[in-house]
């Protein structure tokens, strides 16, 4: 069991970039479900579809680009991990998801719902508004009634449809002593279909059928789009949720038995896999390896472990397969623990209002106490009841915040739309508003910035024959550095040299044999070198006495450098924390031109620094991944995780990076500061639409004619306005 | 004037189909991937002859 180390070979170099855990899952349900976060256009469709299709178990794929993903139909034995290869030969990213914790049902059904009631205040507006353009342009009498009543027809069920999602959150408001946008505008359309019923009645002149259904219209339109958005935002957060199955190898008689993680117990002697992530806190009783703790401290150097040495949740095993006995599981893992921290941390964070909560909470009891005063006062000049009813019924229905209800949804959705494109998901709907008044930007290093994956830096120093016994070496090892050699040696199209007796010792290297020398490759020491390079390295002793030193380095990500440089020149302090060594830290944050850098942190210095931040008066947008950040993610204004990144640090944050390039991220500030600019500019247009229309309303010479041209122009300008945020990509 | 007792049953008729094969598309889940489907009729696959 020691050191069976299956030999992956290695397909391509997209494979490398894999956990290894993933690869060989069996997948019981025949239903698979892939995430795609790179698709743009109808060729990714057309040949995600036709990669899919070419595997032999696979019966039917089809992808949803709306949501970047593909579900696939597929005999049992299909795994996901092989249809990721092949999209990843084919070059798209693709990660698996869990079609169980994804909750489609719910999250859309609530949109599906509300477009239905916005259809049908669509066609009853419609239609109303036909009988109502007769009447203003001039029917009277008893045609005039006719229309009246058949509005009233069309009008009343209409509503008691469309309307009711206003009418409840109204009713649970008012229930609750409180006020909120619904009220106003269950009251405008409830007194508007009174007074309009009750002057059909008399045969008035005046009714507001028309309004009152637009007026469901505009603002159903505004729930909708804000629903669509987040139950777009919600369904990828659980999709990325969906991306962890929390599955361990207990070993019950021997032999390792695959359970659910709840199901562990102090105690139990639990398999970890090289390349898995420890599912509890536990101590080694068999096997060597060496383990990755950058998810939680942000240290890139891989330690090792061995029988009797302790080893915490969340750290990935890299060579052997060691076995733990559990000391702690569950809610009593550091892992856990760590978690703990966010919770204090976000119990400080104060509680954000929205643009759209500050401007209800001016506009509700505004509109109240003006349509009351309206009725009061007309209500005293002239005595007349119905006279008094209708102007109050005119100036709610001119003030009802059409505009405002679609002022922020529009804009939301457009700018969200706009960077779901670029691969950013908005998780909660307050972000974009915070991230738009960011001033400084705290960056993680190690998951973060870097990839968290080695690459070789001194490859061309070493000669043919070094390059092609390393490569064969590396190719009988799935060690991460191992297989940053086999990438170096792949790009180069290097054959490797035959070997014999390979076995790999684990925490210390692979050793071979070639024409009777001893060949080795690993840990320095190990190999019999002295070397001053800090940083990860290892050891070729080719059996001709000179050993030679490989050096590795975390490289930065995709676009790390033009983000940082494009926040900086956004006018923003960009900072680098890391719980990494200060000399990495340091030769880093050169690379990437960051000046202002911390090293060795601990997860709680991390919250400390963010919250000291935030007591100079920053808002402070925080870019992390690993355990070590959750309780700084809670702590900044706004944060960004990478869809890398721990579950923990994904929910703590309040946007997530579905690619993995960074310069969403810098584009999302400016989109962000647009998108607050156009929710203002919005505000101020239905201001003025009220500033012009309220008087008139008040002086009583307000016609049905007047309250629909005010209500649909500002509606419409306000929506053209926040189309503006889409740009021209 | 009699006209009107064609002209509004009509007008609501036509109104009501719109909107009834709205509530259809919707219903057979149309628009769950706008975009998707605005791209793949760019798609030249079966352009020659239909899927079986």
């Amino acid at each position: 069991m020691t050191s069976a180390v299956t030999n992956t070979p290695v397909a391509c170099p997209g494979c490398v970039a894999m956990p290894t855990q993933d690869t060989g899952t069996p997948v019981a349900d025949a239903r698979l479900m892939l995430s795609l976060p790179t698709i743009h256009c109808q060729n990714c469709i057309a040949s995600v579809e036709k990669t899919l299709a070419a595997h032999p178990g696979v019966h039917s794929a089809r992808v949803n680009l709306t949501l970047k993903r593909a579900l696939i139909d597929a005999a049992p034995e299909v795994t996901a991990a092989e249809l990721i290869r092949r999209l990843e030969v084919t070059g798209f990213e693709a990660y698996e998801l869990d079609p169980a914790a994804i909750n489609e049902t719910a999250t859309r059904t609530a949109a599906r719902d509300l477009l239905m009631r916005l259809a049908v205040a669509g066609f009853a507006s419609m239609n109303v508004m036909l009988l109502s353009v007769a009447v203003w342009s001039g029917a009277t009498d008893t045609t005039r009634d006719l229309f009246h009543w058949i509005s009233a027809a069309i009008t009343l069920p209409a509503i008691a449809f469309s309307a009711q999602p206003f009418f409840r959150n109204a009713w649970s408001a008012l229930r609750a002593g409180r006020l909120n946008m619904d009220v106003p505008i269950s009251l405008a359309i409830l007194l508007a279909l009174v007074t309009s019923l009750w002057e059909t009645w008399l045969s008035g002149h005046h009714a507001y059928f028309d309004a009152a259904l637009t007026l469901t219209f505009f603002l159903l339109a505004g729930r909708w789009l804000d629903a669509r958005a987040r139950s777009a935002a919600r369904s990828a957060a659980e999709e990325l949720t969906a991306l962890e199955v929390p599955r361990a190898w207990r070993i019950e008689n021997a032999t390792p038995v695959e359970v659910s993680v709840a199901a562990l117990q102090v105690g139990d002697h639990i398999l970890v896999h090289p390349g898995a992530r420890a599912p509890v806190d536990g101590i080694v009783t068999e096997g060597r390896s060496e383990v990755d703790r950058s998810m939680l401290t942000g240290e890139t150097l891989p330690e090792v472990r061995r029988s009797g040495d302790a080893m915490s949740a969340g750290e990935v095993n890299l060579t052997g397969p060691l076995t733990l006995r559990a000391t702690a599981v569950g809610q009593d893992t550091s892992l856990q623990r760590m978690a703990a921290l966010v919770a204090i941390a976000e119990s400080g964070r104060s509680r954000y209002t929205s643009l759209a909560d500050r401007a209800a909470k001016l506009y509700a009891p505004g509109v109240h106490i003006l349509s009351a005063l309206a009725f009061l006062g007309w209500l005293i000049w002239s005595g007349d009841m119905r006279v008094s009813l209708n102007i109050a019924a005119a100036v709610l229905i001119i003030t009802c915040p059409c505009a405002l209800g679609l002022a922020v949804p529009a804009v939301t959705t457009a700018a969200s739309g706009r960077l779901f494109g670029r691969g950013l998901l908005i998780k909660n709907a307050t972000a974009l508003e915070r991230l738009a008044e960011v001033d400084t930007v705290v960056f993680d290093k190690t998951g973060t910035l870097t990839t968290g994956h080695p690459s070789l830096t001194n490859w061309s120093a070493l000669n043919a024959s070094q390059q092609r016994l390393a490569y064969a070496l590396a190719k009988a090892s799935a060690h991460p550095l191992s297989r940053a050699i086999a990438e170096a040696a792949q790009a180069d199209g290097i054959e490797p040299t035959p070997l014999d007796e390979v076995i790999e010792r684990p925490g210390y290297g692979t050793m071979a044999t070639v024409e009777r020398t001893n060949v080795r490759l690993g840990r320095p020491e190990w190999v019999g070198i002295e070397t001053d390079h800090d940083g990860l390295c290892a050891g070729l002793d080719s059996g001709t006495g000179n050993a030679v030193v490989l050096r590795f380095e975390d490289k930065h990500r995709p676009g790390a450098v033009e983000t940082v440089s494009g926040l900086q020149d956004l006018g923003i302090d960009v900072i680098l924390l890391s719980g990494d060594r200060t000399s990495a830290v340091d030769r880093f944050a050169q690379t990437v031109r960051i000046a202002d850098w911390h090293a060795e942190m601990l997860p709680e210095e991390k919250a400390r620094f963010l919250q000291r931040l935030k007591s100079d008066g920053r808002r402070v947008l925080m870019v992390g991944d690993g355990l070590n950040d959750t309780a700084a993610l809670a702590a900044a204004h706004v944060s960004i995780s990478p869809a890398q990144a721990l579950d923990a640090a994904r929910a703590a944050s309040d946007m997530v990076l579905l690619g993995r390039d960074l310069s969403p991220i810098s584009e999302a500030v400016s989109v962000a500061r647009m998108a607050t600019r156009r929710i203002r500019e919005n505000f101020r247009i239905a201001t003025l639409y009220n500033i012009v229309a309220v008087p008139l309303a008040v002086a009583g010479l307000a016609t049905p004619l007047i309250a629909a041209l005010a209500m649909s122009t500002s509606s419409i300008s306000v929506s053209l306005n926040a189309l503006r945020v889409r740009g021209r990509g | 004037m009699n006209v009107l007792t064609y002209l509004i049953p009509i007008s609501l008729l036509l109104g009501g189909i719109g909107l009834i094969g709205f509530i259809y598309t919707l219903r057979s889940r149309q628009y769950d991937d706008p975009e998707g489907d605005s791209r793949r009729i760019l798609n030249d696959t079966w352009d020659d002859h239909p899927k079986e």
